[in-house]
């Protein structure tokens, strides 16, 4: 219900934390430039001394990679093709679970949203399910679908599908009922009321479960790939592990982590674009436990 | 329709009010209404009839029903008993010659102002959306986010949206309570210059007893359910003298009776 889901409800002041922090302009530009340049010098620190120390042998380069050889392994892959054949392998899996999950999520939400009968229905049905992790499902899955493509996109849709249909559910069922009554005396139909009232109020909503949607599917999609696929990056990497190339392992690694920053770059464009009406961006956040 | 034309309505000319175009307004008429919430009777043998193009004034304590009579003559909610009528006609629901406005502005934060102005969409709506924002002092607003503007201009854009489909009859719930005594003061002679410009027959709730007595051509105070009194206030318009020693007297009376 959505009593219990907003337990695990958090708000996030997103419009302030995202904001770049203010440069003071009076100490002139070198005191600017060190500002923008603070927060990459640990990171550059650690490259600095984790390259030294694999040079040297203090760690096996076996194990834990030199950052060189990490970069080097990309140039390889990247010029061989197989690097980008294995992103957008994975990509691809991600985008049609996330329309195939994301979509049924957000239709249901809605409706569900929008009338009872389809609450009482449908909605403890699947706060029950939401309980079940999806990863547990992969044994299940594999069965019914083999480990095909199927299955992968089957467990990105599961696992995407719970946070878009809470938050789209939690937005529609939170919109101002004064604004909605309103609305009414004014004599919008149904169809304009849900158009210009109730999906753009539930949208804040709707994209907080959009970012924990993507967050969601890379991490399906990394464990899916590595217990059965023959392309993507998952495969790579395990690939890679087979024949003790670590530096591919790291790779695969840090092209998830870009991935997935890239997708919640993109959602955070999205946001600004569409919520540019609200003050801050920012709205009642609902994370899935 | 009952006309409940005091002889002092008849009588006296109103200098102010001449230029005053034929009145376009809807009279509005309780009969015998009563509105019950399970146990709890809000109203009770309430009647009131208000002619075509006045000005009432409601006065009453918090919760004293004022809210929910307006409610019923918006058509928003229906009397347990007894009829509400306008223009002659029983209220069946909403009704577009008149129009309601809150006390919170309830604009739709995701729309700009003239988007909000002209929320029904009418045909031609965005020019007059944005003639209706120039009548209550907004033009060149209709394309700000309502949360840039103040509570007072927030206010403005919910009159314009009120007013942008020429309604016959304007219902104000308190609208003016959350703002400071100077937006106030600006709110008063705005909606007293277009309801001199328009005509519509206006019902203002207030719990400002100065400001029914500064604004309307009668104030009837609502209580336990029943009219408590009924007076009409002959005071020639604009009204800008606070002290006038009739105005100050009206008050007193008033607030007597509350
Ligand atoms: N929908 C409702 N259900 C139950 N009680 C209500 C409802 N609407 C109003 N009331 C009650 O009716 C009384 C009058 O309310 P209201 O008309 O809002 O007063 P006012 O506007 O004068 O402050 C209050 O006691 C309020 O609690
Ligand atoms: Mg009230």
């Amino acid at each position: 219900m959505a009593e219990a889901s907003l337990a695990g409800a958090r708000t996030e002041a997103s419009g302030a934390s995202r904001r770049q922090p203010v440069s003071g302009r009076a100490p002139g530009q070198g005191a600017a430039l060190r500002q923008r340049l603070a927060p990459w010098a640990l990171p550059i620190a650690i490259l600095i001394l984790w390259e030294i120390a694999s040079r040297s042998g203090l760690v096996t380069a076996r194990l834990i990679p030199a950052p060189t050889s990490v970069a080097a392994a990309f140039w390889r892959l990247l010029l061989d093709g197989s690097l980008l054949y294995h992103t957008l392998a994975s990509t691809q899996r991600a985008v049609i679970g996330l329309v195939i999950g994301g979509g049924i999520g957000f239709v249901l939400g809605v409706v569900n949203g929008l009338w009872r009968p389809a609450e009482t229905f449908l909605d403890s049905t699947i706060q029950m399910v939401r309980n079940v992790p999806h990863l547990a499902l992969i044994p299940l899955v594999i069965l019914w679908f083999g480990i095909g493509e199927t299955a992968k996109i089957f467990l990105v849709s599961v696992g995407v599908f719970f946070p878009i249909y809470m938050n789209t559910f939690y937005g529609v069922r939170t919109i101002d009922p004064q604004v909605v009554e309103m609305a009414e005396v004014y004599g919008l139909n149904r169809r304009a009321m849900i158009l210009r009232i109730i999906l753009p109020g539930a949208l804040p909503s709707i994209l907080v479960g959009l970012r924990y949607a993507l967050g969601f599917m890379w991490l399906t999609l990394i464990v899916a790939e590595t217990i059965s696929a023959t392309n993507g990056i998952g495969y790579m990497t395990m690939n890679a592990r087979e024949f003790l190339q670590t530096d591919v392992v790291l790779l695969g690694i840090i092209v998830y982590a870009l991935l997935g920053k890239v997708a919640d770059l993109a959602t955070r464009a999205i946001e600004r674009r569409v919520l540019s009406w609200h003050p801050a961006y920012q709205g009642q956040e609902m994370g899935t436990p | 329709m009952t006309l409940a034309l005091t002889s002092s309505h008849i009588a006296k000319p109103h200098v102010a009010r001449e230029p005053k175009p034929p009145v376009n307004g809807l009279p509005l008429s309780l009969s015998n209404v009563e509105k019950r919430f399970g146990a709890l009777s809000v109203l009770q043998h309430f009647s009131l009839d208000v002619p075509a193009g006045r000005f009432l004034a409601v006065v009453g304590r918090s919760g004293g029903g004022k809210s929910t009579l307006m409610r019923l003559i918006a058509g928003l909610d229906k009397p347990s008993s007894g009829t509400v009528s306008i223009g002659g006609a029983a209220v069946d629901g909403l009704n577009p010659d008149v129009r309601l406005l809150f006390q919170e502005a309830r604009l739709v934060p995701w729309q700009r102002v003239g988007e909000n102005v002209g929320i029904a969409r009418g045909p031609r709506w965005q020019e007059t959306a944005r003639a209706t924002l120039r009548d209550v002092g907004l033009e060149d607003r209709e394309n700000d986010w309502p949360s840039v503007l103040s509570g007072g201009q927030k206010q403005r854009v919910a009159l314009a949206r009120a007013l942008v489909s020429q309604p016959r009859i304007l219902l104000l719930d308190e609208p003016f309570g959350a703002l400071d005594a100077l937006t106030r003061i600006e709110m008063h002679r705005l909606l007293e210059t277009l309801w001199t410009a328009r005509g519509f027959t206006t019902v203002l709730i207030t719990h400002d007893v100065a400001e029914a007595v500064a604004l309307a051509d009668r104030v009837v105070v609502l209580r336990e359910g029943a009219v408590a009194l009924d007076i009409d206030i002959d005071l020639e318009r604009p009204r800008r003298e606070l002290a006038d020693p009739r105005a100050v007297d009206l008050q007193r009376r008033i607030l007597e009776a509350v």
